[in-house]
């Protein structure tokens, strides 16, 4: 290399070929190809068993031994329990159901609201359940009027046993905006 | 006193507070030339001296002396939850003041056609990463992990009971920083204001390098040379984000109605508000006849009025009010720049819908979950 390209930088300066770094390795190492190989796919295979077998413990995490659920299926007393234009609150923090018992009879209101899933509370003064989240209102009948609340407040399967005692069951939902509060199983009379 | 805090808790009221904001929005950050020259005239760029950030300061800090004295408005400041955004408004306002102050400083070195206040001379670009950077970053660094520690210690974040998925607490509050979309959610479905337009939001930002292509005021401070993006822009960060943070905060009270920042929290306070959809007004008020039964016949009135905003409002602003525009962007361009400006600009119309008419929905399919 000449004297005056020397003094210029200290840094490579183009003109030199970079480090033939790849062949170098090659020559030294003792690592043949075979070998290389065979040590990749056991790392490999370590690898994805650990991943593997994380993801599985994860996947056992989500089924837990024991579900503390409430059941979804229950018997509520007789209908007699119920007075007539009130709404009964003595389900709502166990099964999450409001019991609403009318002139005609008694339907199970969900005290989920519609819009984002929040608890609404229910305002005797103002005859109506109102969402504390974004301000939906609901009427007595679960009828949204105010706020942004998009459908109804949802029912859910009412009927008598045998011995006249009210079973509510929740895995069976009547949505309003569908027609189904039409439905005989919606809407127990008395 | 009690006149003023009366007078505060009318004011509050959104009708009046959200239009003044939009009133006075264009005179403090004006758009185009007219406004600009109000602006100067009415002497509003006054504000971006230090005069004027002492000023826009002591009134602030004033104010929450003053409400500090009132029971209501302490239970929401000193809230722990809340102290964090009565320090932001204080941030806010010093740096936007910042950025303007050097952008009106800039905009008089280059009408006097001297060199921007961020010129350099190329060989004091450099500076050297240690000391000077490392060093000012170790000190901040140590700052500021001293500041959170106290914090933390002296207002601890608040322990509540356990979650109860039967008793929401009343008001629900978002975090602070999600009070904008949760103010959002109130006038639209939870797939639109939770999930469309934030997405929209986030586009939109990254989108912006691609709109605006002018290399005037990059590297610098500006303001005159990009009044209307620079207004656009902080149209959106003001005012469609920030002033909706401190509505949520300071004018939400239970059951999510509006209270005065003075007014007692009283959750049973009576409000009749029956909201409608478009369909029930058109069919039912207008028209006085039942619903349709069918979907699209219920709702052709809001899916007409969709269709004029969406498809017919861009193509004939780009043959009259944003003739020039259209000619710089291009069809592509133009369109996407258009289209975000109505999805931001719907959202204040459609409060002010509900505000006034009641509004609820101006397309409502609740069968298929598309309202709008």
């Amino acid at each position: 290399m000449p004297e005056k390209d020397k003094k210029k930088t200290s840094t490579i300066s183009p003109k030199t070929p970079p480090p033939a770094a790849l062949n170098k390795v090659e020559k030294e190492s003792n690592v043949d190809r075979r070998t290389f190989f065979s040590w990749l796919s056991l790392g490999w295979v370590a690898f994805v068993a650990a991943t593997g077998g994380f993801f599985t413990m994860m996947l056992r995490f989500f089924f837990p031994n024991v579900l503390f659920e409430p059941v979804q299926t229950f018997r509520a007393g007789y209908p007699d329990d119920y007075t007539v234009g009130e709404v009964d609150l003595r389900w709502k923090e166990k099964y999450g159901v409001w019991m609403v018992r009318n002139d005609e009879g008694i339907y199970v209101l969900s005290t989920v609201c519609t819009h984002l899933g929040c608890t609404p509370n229910w305002q005797p003064s103002a005859k109506k359940f109102k969402c504390p989240c974004h301000g939906s209102g609901f009427r007595m009948t679960g009828i949204h009027f105010e706020g942004p609340a998009p459908r109804p407040l949802e029912r859910f399967k009412i009927s008598l046993a045998d011995d006249g005692e009210i079973i509510i069951d929740k895995t069976q939902k009547y949505q309003q905006e569908k027609g189904q509060w039409n439905d005989p199983e919606s809407f127990l009379k008395v | 006193m009690d006149a003023f805090k009366s007078l505060v808790n009318y004011i509050s009221n959104p009708t009046i507070l959200f239009t003044a904001v939009l009133v006075g929005f264009p005179f403090v950050f004006p758009p185009t030339n007219w406004f600009y020259k109000v602006h100067k005239k009415l002497g509003i760029h006054k504000l971006w001296t230090k005069k004027g950030l002492i000023i826009m300061v002591a009134i602030t800090i004033a104010f929450f002396i003053f409400g500090l004295g009132d029971d209501n408005f302490k239970k929401i400041v000193l809230k722990p939850d809340n102290v964090p955004i009565s320090g932001l408004i204080i941030l806010l306002i010093f740096f936007t003041w910042l950025s303007l102050s050097q952008a009106y400083k800039n905009d008089k070195l280059i009408d006097e056609g001297k060199p921007v206040d961020e010129h350099y001379e190329a060989p004091n670009d450099k500076v050297l990463v240690w000391p000077d950077l490392v060093y000012v970053e170790l000190i901040s660094l140590i700052l500021f992990s001293a500041f959170m520690l106290i914090w933390s210690i002296g207002l601890p974040a608040p322990l509540e009971e356990p979650a109860n998925p039967s008793e929401s607490p009343n008001p629900a509050k978002a975090p602070w920083y999600f009070l904008g979309l949760q103010e959002m959610l109130v006038y639209f479905d939870p797939w639109y204001a939770g999930v469309v337009l934030p997405t929209f939001i986030i586009i939109g930002l990254m989108a912006i390098p691609y709109i605006d292509t002018d290399p005037n005021g990059s590297g610098y401070y500006s303001y005159k040379n990009r009044m209307l993006s620079l207004s656009i822009y902080l149209f959106g960060w003001l005012v469609l984000w920030n002033v909706l943070i401190v509505i949520g905060t300071f004018l939400r009270g239970p059951n999510w109605g509006f209270f005065g920042p003075f007014e007692y929290w009283d959750s049973h306070r009576l409000e009749a508000l029956t909201n409608v959809n478009l369909s029930e007004l058109f069919y039912i008020k207008w028209l006085n006849m039942g619903l349709p039964s069918n979907i699209l016949v219920r709702e052709a009135p809001g899916l007409l009025i969709m269709f004029l905003t969406f498809a017919v409002t861009p193509p004939l602003l780009a043959k009259t009010a944003l003739k020039s525009f259209y000619e710089r962007l291009g069809s592509t361009r133009y369109t996407i720049f258009v289209v975000l400006m109505i999805f931001g600009a719907l959202l204040p119309v459609k409060m002010y819908l509900r505000w006034f008419f009641n509004l609820k929905y101006i397309i409502s399919m609740p069968e298929f979950f598309f309202n709008f």
